[in-house]
């Protein structure tokens, strides 16, 4: 009887839910669901990682290239993400070229890189002007159940944690690359976005880490990028229902808690595999 | 700095004055607009923010692809062309911002099963141009007769290095910032409808930088308030 409620009339279906202070899947208004981490799943890649959030699945590969470097930025090398959402993942997307939210998402990831200084660029850089690497990040969601931003930066935080390159010295005309495994992973700022669906149904009530359903039932999403020194380097809310300051700060204030977890989370997986090995 | 006034030409153009250098708070460009320009789109505007100029154009209600339809609601679409070159990456977040605050001040359910689409041609950019595109969809969304619960207008905040808040920056003054902060603020209680920001910046910047625009966002409602009532004061 309630999976027929739930499909005619699925707003009030979350709406009594909501009422008493909970969700349909039995989660508190400000919990997230069990999110899981796997790196170096991808042996052919560089760095590699798949995260989990609740149902959502995300995978990352990193594959590093030699190149030149920008001659706006002849010292740097670069980054490039890239979002895709396949049909596999859900039956909203269809097959072709990218569509809105996956180029929006690549822009984001674009953006928090930048802002967050996530790596050092002129660490990239082997020789000034003539050779850098650059790190092509593959986001590929498998399993789109919601909150695709957050798996998406968790799980570019892990691959590039995970990420090895190896060494490259110039010979004199030509480039050797040797191929002694240097670990690289200058993360200089961790940065974990905390994303969250408000929903205004009259009562303006703000969920965290919503679902596919809860997302399509919200009236506006917002996500936070926060670093390690709660300084926040994304505020993303693109449009829908207004939201008072009170309610930014709350969201603000969980962010920061979020981001205690996962770089906690981040940091046990790595250590794993380090005594694994 | 200087104090500068002028007087409002027949188009509707506001320049501020400016008392002092004030350390924390400058103040926005010289902006104006004009609407009805072209003559087939049903609504058109284009706003002008010091150098920045966008020529916005909105056709609404209209049919919509039976792809596209939704049942109960009409289906919102912006547009976003750059001064050069195909639409890319950059356009679509931009195009998303757009759209999703134009949904949220219109009243879409009178319309059901049609379209409303929003068209903004960047004619030349010198920063805050997320903002000038949001200010001339909503005088272009107004001046095609759409019935919408609020209006929105957007300010840009950069963050210096040294900590300085400027709103409204120019192109250069944007190279030049730590962050970049755009808002949408709608009429009604002036909260915030849009949010859209680059760079790093700390929790009581973003509080002040809301609270700058929130302030900034009064002097265009006064502005749309006074081009609607010039405009609709010719016509007896």
């Amino acid at each position: 009887m309630a999976a027929g409620f739930k499909t005619a009339e699925p707003l009030e279906y979350h709406r009594s839910f909501l009422k008493e202070n909970c969700r349909s899947d039995g989660r508190e208004l400000g919990e997230f669901r069990p999110t899981t981490l796997n790196i170096s799943s991808i042996s052919t890649a560089d760095g590699s990682a798949l995260v989990k959030i609740g149902n959502t699945t995300v995978i990352c590969g990193i594959k590093a290239e030699l190149t030149m470097p920008p001659s706006d930025a002849p010292n740097k090398g670069y980054m490039v993400p890239n979002v895709d959402l396949p049909p596999l993942c859900s039956s909203k997307f269809r097959p072709g070229p990218p569509g809105e939210q996956a180029q929006a998402a690549s822009q984001f990831i674009a953006d928090v890189i930048e802002s967050s200084d996530l790596i050092n660029m002129e660490e990239l850089c082997i020789e000034k002007s003539k050779l850098c690497w650059v790190l092509y990040c593959d986001i590929m969601c498998l399993d789109y159940d919601g909150n695709l931003l957050d798996a998406c930066i968790i799980v570019l935080l892990a691959a590039l944690k995970n990420a090895q390159l190896s060494e490259v010295t110039i010979n004199k005309e030509t480039d050797l690359a040797e191929v002694d495994i240097q670990k690289k992973k200058p993360l200089k700022i961790n940065r974990l976005p905390v994303e969250f669906c408000r929903n205004d149904k009259n009562d303006s009530i703000i969920i965290v880490d919503p679902t596919a359903e809860e997302e399509s039932l919200s009236t506006a999403l917002l996500t936070v990028v926060t670093d390690e020194e709660d300084r926040l380097c994304a505020v993303h809310k693109p449009g829908g229902t207004s939201l008072s300051g009170e309610k930014l700060q709350h969201c603000i204030n969980r962010a920061i808690t979020r981001n205690k977890e996962i770089s906690k989370l981040v940091g046990k997986v790595i250590e794993s595999t380090k005594t694994a090995k | 700095m200087t104090l500068k006034s002028a007087s409002c030409a027949t188009r509707g153009l506001c320049l501020r004055t400016m008392t002092e250098l004030d350390q924390s708070c400058s103040v926005l460009r010289e902006y104006g607009s004009e609407q009805s320009l072209l003559s087939k789109p049903d609504g058109s505007s284009t706003f002008v923010q010091g150098d920045t100029s966008i020529l916005a154009g909105v056709y609404g209600p209209a049919e919509v692809k039976v792809s596209k339809e939704i049942y109960d609601r009409a289906t919102v679409e912006v547009l976003i062309q750059p001064k050069m070159g195909l639409p890319g990456v950059r356009e679509r977040t931009r195009e998303q911002c757009v759209r999703e605050t134009c949904k949220a001040a219109l009243l879409l359910t009178l319309h059901p099963r049609s379209s409303v689409t929003v068209i903004l041609q960047v004619i030349h950019d010198d920063g805050s141009l997320l903002s000038c595109c949001l200010n001339a969809a909503c005088m272009a969304l107004m001046d095609a007769g759409l019935p919408m619960s609020h209006l929105f207008c957007s300010v840009t905040c950069a963050i210096s290095k040294e900590g300085q808040i400027i709103i409204d920056p120019t192109a250069r003054q944007e190279k030049e910032c730590r962050a970049l902060l755009t808002f949408a603020i709608e009429s009604v209680e002036c909260n915030v409808l849009m949010s859209s920001t680059t760079g790093s910046f700390s929790v009581q910047e973003l509080q002040q930088c809301i609270a700058i625009s929130q302030k900034a966002s009064e002097q265009i409602f006064q502005f749309y308030r006074d081009s609607v009532k010039r405009r609709y004061s010719k016509i007896k």
